[in-house]
């Protein structure tokens, strides 16, 4: 007897089986946008149970108070005050009330101060924490095109929990690297698909080339495409990491008949490019330069800061907290630019307070990584 | 028009469906009865009102004349003619000439005596068809959902309608389908092949310094069983050709329409089953 034949059947009967019990199927009915003319195929299918848990989970906090903007200056009342100098004592307060519930609901203060001293740059995270509300202020004041009028708080991205939930590092695993494990693992960064891991590293630190489209139906060996499959592979990569981080799909921001062609796009492709220029210039200009500050606990496995991704903010929506904005309250806090100097936080020393722009030029704290705003060619 | 000789035999009365004798006439080589009444009528007005849609759009360009469906806001209701209600129309005369055609390859099997395999297998044809205007557009909600009819912009839905789910090669019934399609030519080209070089012997010669004769089915037989161990026969060749035919056009039926209904995230992502399994979960 072929013993091999009901063990190959058992072996597939228990697969189909567990593809059926184990998938994630829905049932009708099901949500569904309209995104391009009519009979192009462009929708965008939702399951109407998963919305509503999306909903709940993306409801906006109310305000502490209502901040009074009169009344003497923060930087005249307390000590240390770097950036939030110009804010009224009341929004100060107010400001500090909601940012502790954005990111340190139980451990209060003394997440980022000293009980003892509140002016004091002991905690590291402290000296983190202000140079994200610069972020803030640069993202709001200087990123509309991505943005908008709804702008950023800390909580967009934070909810309550000290690191965002989404996030991205250099990921080396596993070691050693076999070709194996170069493909066939699991990308989380990518979508849960097996694309290159670090692609993100490629569009949103550096300033790779993101299209790949060749533009000829046939290969034009006067002007031939330079992109091979490894840097399709890395575009891909991407968009899957910005189409799971988002909830939406690729005809969200393309007409497939024609990836490449702006005039085919639905408009949202504008915004998306805005948001990948702004993504990579927040890593450089923010994150990367902070990585000194960080203990050795809070960065990646290769010792790289935790950076930010699509999904840091979107959080499976296409429009963070569903394009509700909390800049009202904080129009003083986050709304506008404080200073923006910069300590050299490659001279970092845990415990000591570091002075912005003292004895350093400013600007200084990305690393020798070029600063990318206007000149991104994606 | 003069019968053949062998038609006289094939030309008889009586197998309708419908209609009794009313119908049961030729019109030159052609088989009219009821079904060919209603295939010519929706075959006429359905193409009558393709031209109009395209006499009312942007083009006359024949790869670029498309019949769009409605927009999703209309639900499964009616349309405006110019916004939809012309594909509703043009999808129902489809639909009817599609089944008119089946129905009279029916009458046609029972002049004949024979089994249904040609109607039947025309089914499967349809019902992926209906399956992708009619019961997919049902079950999401909206007409807008069907494809629209035209040579490049059916290509373009199905090409977005793929990246509706990111990657559409990941869908399970794609796969089986798509498997189905390739099995299909391959069966057919091995089969053809094989007819063909039994039929034409061409100058090769048989013992004797004769010409070569047309191969018996035990020659195919030998060839197949020399270079694969196992000949599955002549007839049994034609059976397995519809079966993997129907099997390819089922699945196909089945794999658009999981994809919104049954399955709204992207298809790779259907995958995570595995990941999820116990066993290293």
């Amino acid at each position: 007897m072929q013993l091999w034949i009901p063990f190959a059947a058992s072996a597939g009967t228990l697969l189909a089986i567990a593809s059926f019990v184990g998938a994630d199927w829905d049932a009708p009915p099901v949500e569904s946008v309209q995104i391009g003319y009519r009979g192009t195929g462009m929708y965008l299918e939702k399951d109407i149970e998963k919305e509503k848990a999306l909903m709940a989970a993306n409801v906006v906090p109310e305000a502490p108070w209502e901040a009074d903007p009169e009344g003497d200056r923060a930087s005249e009342l307390y000590e240390n005050v770097q950036v939030l100098g110009d804010l009224s004592d009341d929004q100060f307060n107010q400001f500090m009330a909601a940012i502790t519930e954005w990111i340190s609901p139980e451990e209060g203060c003394e997440y980022c101060h000293n009980a003892e001293n509140f002016a004091s740059d002991e905690v590291y995270t402290k000296v983190v924490a202000r140079r994200m509300i610069q972020m803030n202020q640069t993202i709001n004041v200087d990123w509309g095109d991505h943005v908008g009028d709804v702008g950023v708080t800390c909580y967009t991205c934070h909810r309550g929990q000290h690191i965002p939930a989404n996030y991205w590092y250099d990921d080396q695993e596993p070691k050693p690297a076999s070709a194996m494990s170069r493909h066939g693992g699991v990308g989380k960064f990518v979508g849960n698909t097996s694309m290159p891991q670090n692609a993100l590293m490629d569009y949103l630190l550096e300033d790779k080339p993101i299209r790949v489209h060749s533009l000829t139906a046939l290969p034009d060996p006067n002007s031939p495409n330079p992109a091979g499959t490894k840097e399709t592979e890395s575009t891909w990569a991407l968009m899957m990491h910005m189409s799971e981080g988002l909830g939406v799909n690729c005809v969200t921001c393309h007409n497939s008949r024609a990836f490449n062609d702006w005039d085919q796009s639905p408009p949202q492709r504008v915004t998306a490019w805005h948001g990948i220029n702004m993504t990579r210039a927040l890593n450089l200009d923010y994150m990367v330069g902070l990585t000194p500050v960080f203990p050795e606990n809070r960065l990646g496995p290769e010792g790289d800061v935790l950076k930010i991704g699509c999904s840091t903010c979107h959080n499976g929506v296409q429009k963070p907290l569903y394009g509700v904005s909390m800049l009202q309250d904080y129009v003083d806090a986050l709304d506008k630019k404080g200073p923006t100097d910069v300590p050299d936080f490659s001279t970092y020393v845990p415990g000591q307070t570091q002075i912005m722009g003292a004895g350093t030029p400013a600007q200084s704290s990305a690393l020798p990584l070029q600063t990318t705003v206007a000149d991104a060619g994606n | 028009m003069a019968l053949l000789s062998f038609e006289r035999k094939y030309r008889v009365r009586g197998g309708t469906l419908l209609g009794g004798d009313l119908f049961d006439f030729w019109v030159g080589p052609f088989y009219v009865g009821f079904f060919g009444i209603t295939g010519a009528f929706f075959i006429i007005l359905g193409t009558a009102l393709v031209i109009y849609g395209a006499a009312i759009g942007p083009t006359w360009n024949i790869w670029q004349i498309s019949i769009a469906p409605p927009d999703l806001s209309y639900g499964l209701a009616l349309a405006p003619m110019k916004e939809g209600g012309l594909w509703q129309i043009i999808t129902i005369c489809a639909i009817g000439a599609f089944c008119s055609w089946a129905l009279r390859e029916v009458e046609i099997c029972r002049k004949l005596g024979m089994g249904y395999h040609v109607p039947i297998a025309f089914s499967f044809a349809i019902f992926a068809y209906v399956t992708l205007v009619v019961f997919r557009p049902l079950l999401l909600g909206a007409w807008g959902h069907g494809f629209p009819y035209g040579i490049f912009s059916h290509l373009d839905w199905v090409s977005n309608v793929g990246y509706q789910y990111l990657h559409f090669h990941y869908n399970p019934a794609h796969m089986i389908a798509v498997t189905f399609f390739f099995t299909t030519t391959l069966a057919l080209s091995l089969h053809g092949g094989l007819i063909l070089s039994a039929a034409n012997p061409g100058a090769s010669m048989d013992g004797g310094g004769q010409q070569a004769e047309v191969k018996t089915p035990e020659y195919e037989d030998t060839f197949f069983r020399d270079i694969i161990g196992y000949s599955i026969g002549t007839l049994g060749i034609h059976r397995l050709g519809l079966i993997l035919a129907l099997n390819a056009g089922f699945w196909s039926a089945v794999c658009i329409v999981i994809s919104g209904p049954f399955w709204n995230q992207g298809w790779p992502q259907w995958w995570n089953w595995w990941l999820d399994l116990p066993i290293w979960n």
